[in-house]
């Protein structure tokens, strides 16, 4: 693999790879020193055009923890906010000699246009509307993690599926796994066509709510409103927020999950978000090993991985021979 | 001093029909056609179509405001090697064409050009959509066609006065159909592709809409209309039928209407990016099923350069557009399954008489009329380069495709501007 560029690149025997290759960086997030020389002497550049915290820090603390060197860029600071292209920008970091950029950019396309212009691989961190596979693989390990498989698990993504490269993703990665997925939303928060897409789609979040392994919520954004796809964020809420009433019959057993950051009391109930069976702060701490994988997975050495980090099946049968 | 040729050996094709034959050209004039003719000079045909000059309805020659991408000069050249002895030159220049200083300009610069330049002037002040700009003094000049190209006229009331005055001055209204409300923000066709890719996409109706209230704009003022570069099935068929009820209503394709699909987005190469945008295999398919009808009644290349620098940003940002003075001949005898002839009815008497240029472009080739010829060796194959050729900018969306039909001469008022592919300027 020489990029990240978007889960439609990727066979289902590769997304298993890389969540494989993700539980051994979750064990080592787990160690009191939660640090490995896995890409010792490598320069991972942050380069992120749209304000993002989370993906941003999850980014930068998952290739310190692989001892990689990490270069911030900050488009509101630096040269791009004199009209630097984003060719010269790229040309101009890669010149550094960087072994991986991370790029958010809002216009989709922009991971697989910068291929060209660097030897660097390039890890897609979102881009416009389009793809954000870490978020989906981290999704997918956060649902493994809990069912052991995603196979046969009922799914829904309920939301702005429409303008949601989470959506774009994270569905096409849950399906791929072999989960059956629904789309919930109003017609006007759903891409002009799914046709070929590998889900089913519903207008009523309550005649599939009863069925579902997994509800996995949107952010609603404000700014929705004014193109007038939804009435009202309270008319929204009625009738996709994932209320109070609506969480006790999806039931204990299925998991909450939401991309992040929320909006508490529109898509999601405030104390729904805060039940046993929501995940959303999982979902972040998976983030961290997911992105130590796919880090890994493009710059590190699978022969260094054994001795880096005794697989703990390994160790096991190496005990109990002694 | 005297200038004199025989283009000798060729298959003549022009509306009336075809017949092996020589031409002789002496002073910008056809002299002679018919059988082992001689002159001063030859110009080899032999197993190539003499034809009459191909005529552009649709080039973005970029002058003035944006001489980095193109010129009269440089455009003017980039259609002389692809067979044109005749283009019209769209307004949306900055400052736009929308008065006689700026119409005289564009005459002045097009008198050196290895095609004739005609200019076509805007409907409205600065191209805004506000107010009509004064198109009886561009009319003076012999403006024949007005358009907002980039962009359609809005206002229905504005576009409704548009349309009388120009019957009072007996010129051609052309639209860019397309509803600003409905493609605002998009950049490519909405469909399949753009819900995959995450862009966003104005749909087919965005330009059907006002093909639509257009045509019902037509039959109310009576007055001449021009549909340009005509992209879905829906808006072929409205024409067509508008056509058949007998209105006096004209339209065109661009060849990567009939060439290209939306599914070349998937690269995010923004060398696709186009208003209005690449559309599905079925618009593809009724475009070419268009041409071939006769309900199609023009090719016009719709050429838009744009510097690389510009061309590099990501596909939302980038702005619309592809090069094709070069292309579109070649594009058109490999991808349409017509007649030579019939391509060229296409390519140049039919748009010749649109712009109001039949007097001198688009034949017959006859004793007594302007020599404005272009010679095409129909059966020679090559393959499109990224050069961009003469265009002073690159954005070719056909690299590397392999193409049958080959521009060998050009004459312009019977000098060769063009002679065994190269310019002679």
């Amino acid at each position: 693999m020489r990029h990240l560029l978007s889960i439609r690149d990727l066979r289902r025997s590769d997304l298993e790879q890389l969540l494989m290759l993700t539980e051994r960086f979750v064990e080592v997030n787990q160690r009191s020193i939660p640090k490995v020389p896995a890409l010792r002497g490598r320069t991972v550049v942050s380069l992120f055009y749209e304000d993002s915290t989370r993906t941003r820090m999850s980014f930068e603390t998952a290739a310190k923890r692989l001892s990689a060197d990490v270069m911030t860029f900050s488009v509101g600071t630096s040269s791009v906010s004199k009209g630097e292209s984003l060719r010269d920008t790229v040309q101009t970091i890669s010149a550094f000699g960087v072994d991986a950029i991370v790029i958010r950019h809002q216009s989709s396309g922009a991971p697989l246009l910068i291929t060209q212009w660097t030897d660097a691989s390039v890890l897609n961190a979102g881009d416009g509307w389009h793809q954000h596979p870490t978020q989906a693989l981290l999704d997918a390990y956060t649902v493994r993690a809990r069912f052991g498989s995603l196979d046969g698990l009922r799914i829904a993504i309920v939301g702005d599926i429409k303008h949601s490269r989470v959506a774009r993703s994270t569905a096409q990665a849950f399906a791929a796994l072999g989960a059956t997925v629904t789309l919930v939303a109003p017609p006007t928060l759903l891409p002009p066509s799914v046709e070929g897409w590998p889900v089913g789609v519903s207008y009523d979040l309550d005649s599939v709510l009863g069925d579902l392994d997994v509800c996995y919520l949107l952010r609603m954004q404000h700014e929705r409103m004014a193109e007038a796809l939804v009435p009202s964020l309270r008319e929204y809420s009625s009738r996709y927020g994932l209320t109070s009433a609506r969480a006790d019959v999806l039931g204990s057993d299925a998991m909450i999950m939401h991309p992040g950051p929320m909006n508490r009391g529109v898509e999601i109930a405030s104390e729904v978000a805060d039940r046993p069976n929501s995940v959303i702060t999982q979902q972040v701490s998976n983030g961290v090993a997911v992105r130590m994988a796919c880090l890994f997975r493009l710059l590190g050495s699978d022969s260094q991985l054994d001795a880096l980090i005794p697989d703990p099946e390994l160790d096991h049968n190496d005990r109990t021979s002694t | 001093m005297t200038i004199e040729f025989v283009i000798k050996g060729g298959r003549v094709i022009d509306e009336s029909g075809e017949t092996f034959a020589d031409v002789v050209v002496r002073d910008g004039v056809i002299v002679g056609v018919g059988p082992d003719l001689s002159a001063a000079r030859t110009i080899e045909a032999t197993g190539c179509v003499v034809a009459p000059g191909l005529v552009d309805l649709h080039a973005h020659l970029r002058q003035p405001g944006k001489e980095e991408a193109e010129t009269v000069e440089s455009g003017s050249n980039a259609a002389a090697l692809g067979g044109y002895t005749a283009v019209l030159a769209m307004p949306n220049t900055t400052p736009a064409i929308d008065c006689a200083a700026v119409v005289r300009e564009i005459q002045e610069l097009g008198r050196s050009a290895s095609c004739e330049v005609a200019v076509a002037g805007a409907i409205t002040v600065g191209r805004a959509g506000e107010q009509l700009a004064p198109m009886g003094e561009m009319a003076d000049l012999g403006v024949r066609i007005f358009t907002d190209d980039g962009t359609g006229v809005q206002d229905i009331a504005l576009m409704r006065r548009a349309l009388e005055y120009a019957r009072g001055l007996g010129v051609t209204l052309a639209q860019h159909c397309e509803v600003a409300e409905l493609s605002a923000g998009t950049c490519m066709n909405e469909g399949e592709w753009s819900s995959v890719l995450g862009m966003p996409g104005q749909p087919a109706e965005a330009e059907e809409l006002m093909v639509m209230r257009d045509i019902a704009l037509a039959r109310l003022t009576g007055a001449r209309m021009h549909f340009l570069h005509l992209s879905t099935a829906g808006s072929v068929a409205m024409v067509a039928a508008a056509k058949a009820s007998g209105m006096p209503i004209t339209c065109e394709a661009a060849p990567h209407h009939f060439t290209l699909t939306d599914a070349l987005c998937a690269s995010f190469d923004a060398v696709y990016k186009v208003h209005p945008p690449l559309r599905t295999a079925g618009d593809v398919e009724a475009v070419k099923a268009g041409l071939s009808s006769g309900a199609i009644d023009a090719i016009a290349t719709d050429h838009a350069p744009h510097p690389a620098n510009e061309k590099e940003r990501p596909f939302d940002q980038a702005p619309p557009g592809m090069l094709g003075l070069e292309y579109a001949l070649a594009l058109a005898l490999t991808e349409l399954e017509m007649p030579i002839a019939d391509v060229l009815a296409r390519l140049s008497w039919q748009p010749a008489r649109i712009a109001g240029l039949a007097d001198r472009h688009g034949g017959p080739i006859v004793q007594g009329r302007s020599a404005n010829l272009c010679v095409i060796d129909p059966e020679h194959e090559w393959t499109i380069d990224g050069s961009g050729g003469a265009s002073l900018s690159s954005n070719v969306p056909y690299v590397g495709r392999t193409v049958r039909g080959k521009v060998r001469h050009t004459i312009l008022n019977g000098i060769p501007m063009v002679l065994e592919g190269e310019l002679q300027r």
